[in-house]
């Protein structure tokens, strides 16, 4: 079973030359670190920046800095900054190459849940549905199952939606999972977690063709 | 040279009245109007409804206007880290319209731009779309949003002149870049005000055409709310 930074390692090798790519808040965050050093790769912060550093040296902070998860950042060489509008214009118009997000649910149509539990949890859905809806290469980030050990892998989301057919792949602690038109196949398991676990795991029929080989994270 | 300069928040904010519509720029507290909203607490000014990405924090930003109660809508895109604003809004004391943070944006663009509406796939088949008018485009679908329609524009720059023209720095140009000029009147703060004629006009963000009324505000206390470092 994968920890957090485990699921983000997996992710990173999904992140190719020459991308641009927008991390959501989460998971999605740590994948920067792990990327490949001898690939170039810009990352877009829907607030308005492209060419996303990591944290400041202490002392260095810039509250006119940050990302979109309101933590303090630096730039690198090439970086921009731009308005809102303009962001979310090069988010529609799919000049971002790869968007990775988390969810509290997916279901087999490529439908993803992330915003609202009604009458709990209302956190609002921030760029989410504006990304899910126009981005080509969606992956998700997210927890197999539950605290109670539900499955958030579903044949049809129960929670109000985001975004509706949308999700491509889901990297989870347990599995590796592509998002087809006739349903979610099973494409890795994290090393030690057996087919029948997966399964056991999750709501949703899951297509399994031969041998499902071990996430390579390292 | 037109000259928009003001010479004090009061002035600034002159004829903002209860159960007005505002826009106020910036992103988590990131280019937030300090100033502007400090004196709107002052005044008690109260039934406005706001447009703006997020409601601040509990005691900073427009967490300060929720705590009067001086707000009866929030228009926003993510409200996540504000309690007293979800204990509002569960309760039914505050009236919410969660919008996805690109349509929040360019409704505010296209006051700014004269555009009524515009067509975005954002939210199609989600409860965002409820009522909404569909149209496929390019096999498609999208929904219709609305220009908003404001009374004031409320934003923050790093550097103004006096004919109104801005600067942002970093990140917080955010939403002010896209508010100022979609309001009946905008008032910018700014960090420092300058004569006409010190700004270089290939520098400038907004246009001083977009402004009515400029001030140079008095303190900035710039809080940060995620502080992440990293050790040398």
């Amino acid at each position: 079973m994968l920890g957090k930074e485990e699921i983000a390692k997996r992710i990173a090798k999904e992140v190719k030359d020459r991308f641009y790519v927008n991390l959501g808040i989460g998971i999605p965050t740590l994948v920067a670190n792990y990327v490949r050093e001898d690939i170039n790769v810009e990352f877009q912060s829907e607030n308005g920046v492209l060419g996303m550093g990591p944290f400041p040296f202490e002392g260095e902070e810039d509250a006119d800095i940050i990302n979109a998860g309101k933590q303090t950042i630096t730039t690198l060489a090439g970086a921009s900054f731009f308005d809102s509008a303009f962001s979310f214009g090069m988010i529609r118009s799919q000049k971002v190459d790869l968007t990775i997000l988390g969810a509290m649910e997916v279901a087999e149509n490529g439908d993803i849940a992330n915003w609202k539990i009604p009458g709990k949890m209302v956190k609002g859905m921030g760029g989410a549905m504006d990304l899910v809806a126009s981005a080509e290469n969606i992956i998700v980030a997210m927890m197999h199952v539950n605290k109670k050990g539900e499955s958030k892998i579903l044949k049809k989301c129960t929670l109000p939606l985001t975004g509706v057919g949308c999700v491509k792949k889901v990297v989870t602690e347990l599995a590796v999972l592509e998002v087809t038109p006739q349903g979610f196949k099973l494409l890795e398991r994290a090393p030690g977690v057996s087919v029948a676990h997966i399964i056991a795991s999750t709501e949703a029929e899951l297509i399994i063709e031969g041998e499902i080989p071990e996430m390579v994270i390292d | 040279m037109i000259n928009k300069k003001v010479n004090s928040v009061q002035e600034a904010l002159d004829g903002v009245q209860d159960g007005m519509t505002i826009m106020l720029g910036g992103f988590g507290l990131c280019g937030i109007p300090e100033n502007a909203i400090a004196e709107l607490v002052i005044k008690e000014t109260k039934e406005l409804t706001c447009i703006s990405n997020n409601a601040g924090v509990d005691d900073f930003g427009l967490g300060l206007l929720l705590q009067k109660r001086q707000i009866k809508k929030m228009i926003s895109s993510y409200v996540g880290e504000n309690a007293e604003f979800e204990r509002q809004m569960l309760s039914g004391e505050l009236d919410v319209e969660l919008t996805p943070q690109g349509t929040l944006a360019e409704k505010c663009r296209a006051a700014q731009a004269g555009i009524p509406a515009f067509f975005t796939p954002a939210g199609y088949g989600t409860e965002v779309a409820e009522g909404k008018e569909v149209r496929e485009f390019n096999g498609k679908p999208h929904i219709m949003e609305l220009a908003y329609d404001a009374d004031f524009a409320i934003v923050k720059a790093w550097k103004g002149d006096e004919a109104g023209n801005l600067i942002f720095k970093g990140t917080a140009r955010n939403f002010n870049a896209c508010m100022a000029g979609g309001a009946k009147i905008t008032v910018a703060e700014v960090e420092e005000l300058l004569p006409a004629g010190s700004l270089d006009p290939n520098e400038i963000h907004i246009p001083g055409i977009m402004v009515q009324r400029i001030f140079q505000g008095e303190k900035f206390e710039k809080r940060i709310e995620q502080r992440t470092v990293r050790q040398k």
